[in-house]
């Protein structure tokens, strides 16, 4: 199986880089018009069947790799290091991507695959997309010389052959760790795409919208992967790292959540150009931005430039990707010089304040929060070199920083959709935000009434006031937001007699990009709700003997029990926790202390009740030396599950936005928008 | 209501809402105990977990026991806060403090996502108020560019395009 797998990469390398070249070749030929023996046309399909064929070859290795890890092959370098006889299947699949190799295989599989779609379905445009099929047969090129030459799955072990291998992390055995990497990979390798067919029309001088609408759906399914990506990851770390936190700024964290906010503000400002033909080379160069930030994130994590709680894997491999970043960039730069003049905008505003605008401060506010949170990651190292002293950035300078940044971006959430295009009247602003300033400030006062203030014992605490804030804002947005659903749905009520539910549906089906827009804003808020819970997390520890009751909040935890247990795998220890609440016991907890064997690490199995107001959350972190008594920590973490249901919302809005609309919408629909220049219209005269 | 009136009922609306804000702010004050917790949220533990030091969860950590008796003992000793995050970067290097100092070269980390973020907003300000000003002079938006983009839609519907 490692002779297949070497070959079937190298096979795949070859098909790509022939690809590139006829691609590259065919198409020079195509723009000069220059008679050769074989057509262009010609040309430029084999270099599309090369890269069909490629995508066979990266599954035929992928297979190789997956199969000898099941049959537990430790001839293969890889699978000794990164699994063993008794790990579960389901693990065994993601010992896949445990480790450097494995990651770039995927990464590499992923991108054969997302190029086998794009080649599959290339009779939509056929030039605009063998410009993008020979682009990515250039990053694909890039990864399968890697796994070719410098990070190869494949290598063989030295000297004598193990019985058994090192064992999969243990951090990773978790039902998470299955589905998280994969997830992110998508979203970072899907970028690839829409960052193809940007700098291939670029290089043909395309109509800038036709790229656009294309790509659109290829951003959009990029963009729900890799916000799935993200929170798989903090529910992981919530679940498995055992602090009772589920972000820590962590540099690897960082490097997922920056393309996220590029590729966000993509999405927003697209929606100018299409609109307004406006914003074009800032689209085209916040999509060559999101697709370097992808790259980025992998050489802070694997170059090892920055330490990581998650670089589990670094090497010298950061040179080749400081290589392709520099010559990715070049190639965009050079470009752009070269075609810039296509991408002339038609910018006007008939307003300060519109729809537009919004957008704008939109996307500088996403730029901003990306730049603040690229400085935050790289500053240790900049610091290390101008002064010679290594410094931290963590938790409370991000915190500090990027709070009121993210605040900012959710006030702008709501405001932005209340904005008609074109322009804003005094009377259109005072009809859409009376009701949200209003639910703000009640908000304020029922919030300070039930004890969220922005003090905590007893001194001014700026995580609570932040948190208030976010409430505060949360609401606000939330009644915009609902008022758009409500005002749409009593025009279409009033045109058809529907009842309000059904005129909902009708509303967002005729036009599912806008309201499923505005279900995706309504899970932001409700993910906001949730982090916001934080600033009002309690914890207890305690060493607990039989009998002995731990309080926090409404509940009591009394000990019943610790027992150990033992498979192939692991031993575990675990407390056996009643959980009473109001007198009565309501349920029983178990968190779980493991030692895996093959590896020897202990690993934190904690036991979580979640429920709309707070996750009871309780580690078993061991037994103390001294007295030899288990100790137990218990954590009472307000509204975390708020936030995996805001990305359960998320995904939702996104599929909606996803599916066509029933039919354009009405023009009655846009009455206000229309009515709105003939009122003194806001700034218009500047 | 003439505009001088509500010029005044603004001004006044902004003068309560200012003095609100005081008040607000001024209210409450620090102890001992959110003293202790907000400075061992300044610090790290220096075992290696990379986890602030109020926060790290190992049992038996050989550093942040003794790191947190040391903070109380700063903290009753009657030092400042400044006094007391100086002498544990002293002891235990400046990778202790969980965020820059706001003194030299590190003032730079605090100073430049806000001045970036001022910028930033500033310039779109500027180059709304520009677009705005074009948008006056110039004729209304070409025929011919809404038409191909109308035609881009109509012949990108099927990929999803709406």
């Amino acid at each position: 199986m490692a002779a297949l797998g070497s070959l079937s990469l190298l096979i795949a390398l070859a098909l790509a880089v022939y690809n590139l070249l006829a691609g590259a070749v065919a198409l020079r030929l195509l723009a000069t018009g220059a008679k050769t023996a074989i057509s262009p046309e010609r040309l430029a399909d084999t270099a599309r069947r090369a890269g069909i064929a490629g995508f066979i070859a990266v599954c035929s290795a992928v297979f190789a790799l997956v199969w000898s890890v099941f049959a537990n092959d430790f001839s293969i370098a890889y699978i000794t290091e990164h699994s063993n006889r008794a790990l579960p299947g389901a693990y065994k699949f993601s010992a896949m991507w445990s480790g450097q190799e494995g990651s770039l295989l995927l990464w590499a599989w992923l991108l054969a695959t997302y190029g086998f779609v794009l080649r599959l379905t290339h009779k939509t445009d056929v030039r605009l997309y063998a410009y993008a099929g020979t682009i990515l047969a250039a990053v694909q090129v890039f990864f399968l010389a890697i796994l070719n030459f410098a990070a190869p799955p494949f290598a063989l072990m030295r000297g004598a052959v193990p019985d058994d291998g090192n064992g999969l992390n243990p951090l990773l055995q978790y039902p998470e760790m299955v589905i998280h990497p994969p997830m992110l990979y998508l979203g970072y390798v899907g970028f690839c795409v829409p960052f193809c067919f940007a700098l291939g029309a670029l290089m043909m001088r395309y109509p800038g919208e036709k790229w656009i609408r294309i790509t659109r759906v290829w951003t959009m399914v990029t963009w729900m992967f890799l916000t799935c990506g993200i929170f798989l990851g903090m529910h992981w770390a919530y679940a498995v790292l055992g602090w009772g936190g589920y972000w820590g700024w962590d540099p690897v964290e960082n490097a997922s959540f920056m393309p996220w906010l590029t590729g966000t503000a993509f999405l927003h400002s697209v929606m100018m150009q299409e609109k307004k033909g406006m914003m074009k080379s800032w689209n085209v160069w916040l999509i060559f931005t999101t697709f370097l930030l992808t790259m980025l994130g992998t050489l802070l994590t694997r170059a090892g430039l920055v330490s990581s709680v998650h670089a589990f894997a670094q090497s010298s491999i950061g040179t080749w990707f400081v290589t392709f970043m520099i010559i990715t960039l070049a190639v965009c730069i050079f470009t752009y010089v070269l075609n810039h003049s296509h991408l002339k905008s038609e910018h006007r505003l008939e307003s300060l304040v519109c729809r537009e605008s919004s957008f704008l401060f939109n996307n500088l506010v996403l730029l901003v929060a990306c730049f603040v949170i690229l400085w935050g990651t790289l500053f240790p190292i900049l610091s290390e070199y101008v002064v010679g002293n290594k410094v931290t950035v963590g938790a409370p300078w991000y915190n500090t920083v990027a709070i009121p940044i993210g605040l900012f971006l959710l006030f702008l959430t709501g405001v932005g959709p209340m904005l008609p295009w074109r322009a804003t009247s005094i009377r259109s602003i005072r009809r859409n935000f009376v009701v949200p300033v209003l639910v703000l400030w009640l908000t304020v006062i029922v919030c300070l009434a039930v004890g969220v203030s922005p003090w905590k014992d007893g001194a001014f605490s700026a995580g609570n006031f932040y948190a208030l804030v976010a409430f505060a804002l949360s609401a606000a947005v939330m009644a915009a937001i609902l008022g758009e659903f409500f005002g749409g749905a009593r025009v279409i009520s009033h045109q058809t007699g529907r009842n309000l539910l059904s005129a909902t549906y009708l509303l967002t089906r005729r036009n599912t990009r806008r309201y499923g827009g505005y279900l995706i804003h309504i899970g932001v808020v409700v993910i906001v709700v949730g982090l916001a819970g934080a600033a009002f997390n309690r914890n207890q520890e305690q060493e607990m003997a039989l009998h002995d009751k731990l309080a926090i909040g409404p509940y009591t935890l009394e000990c019943v029990g610790f027992t150990q247990d033992a498979n192939a795998n692991y031993d575990s220890e675990y407390a056996m926790l009643d959980v009473w609440k109001g007198g009565k016991r309501v349920f029983q907890m178990t968190p779980e202390k493991r030692v895996y064997l093959a590896s020897g690490q202990p690993q934190t199995m904690v036991a979580i009740h979640s429920v709309p107001e707070w996750d009871l959350y309780v580690v078993y972190e061991g037994t103390n030396p001294a007295t030899n008594q288990p100790i137990i920590k218990a954590f009472l973490n307000p509204l975390v599950s708020w936030i995996w249901a805001g990305v359960a919302i998320i995904v939702f809005g996104t599929v909606i936005a996803l599916v066509p609309s029933l039919s354009p919408a009405t023009a009655s629909l846009r009455v206000p928008a229309r009515a709105a220049p003939v009122e003194p219209v806001l700034g218009g005269g500047l | 209501m003439t505009a001088s009136r509500r010029f005044i009922l603004w001004t006044r609306a902004l003068q309560a809402s200012a003095l609100a804000g005081a008040v607000f702010f001024s209210m409450g004050a620090s102890t001992g105990n959110a003293r202790y917790t907000n400075l061992n949220h300044r610090l790290l533990c220096t075992c290696g977990c990379n986890e602030l030091l109020g926060e790290c969860n190992h049992t038996s950590c050989p550093m942040s026991g003794p790191e947190l008796t040391e903070l109380s003992a700063g903290i009753d000793a009657g030092q400042n806060d400044d006094e007391i995050l100086t002498s544990f970067a002293i002891k235990y290097g400046a990778t202790v403090l969980a965020a820059p100092t706001t003194k030299g070269f590190d003032l730079v980390a605090w100073i430049a996502p806000f001045a970036v973020f001022l910028a930033a907003i500033l310039g779109t300000i500027l180059l709304v108020r520009r677009w705005s000003v074009g948008s006056l002079e110039a004729p209304p938006t070409a025929p011919a560019s809404e038409a191909l983009r109308e035609q881009i839609r109509r012949e990108t519907d099927g990929e999803g395009g709406y």
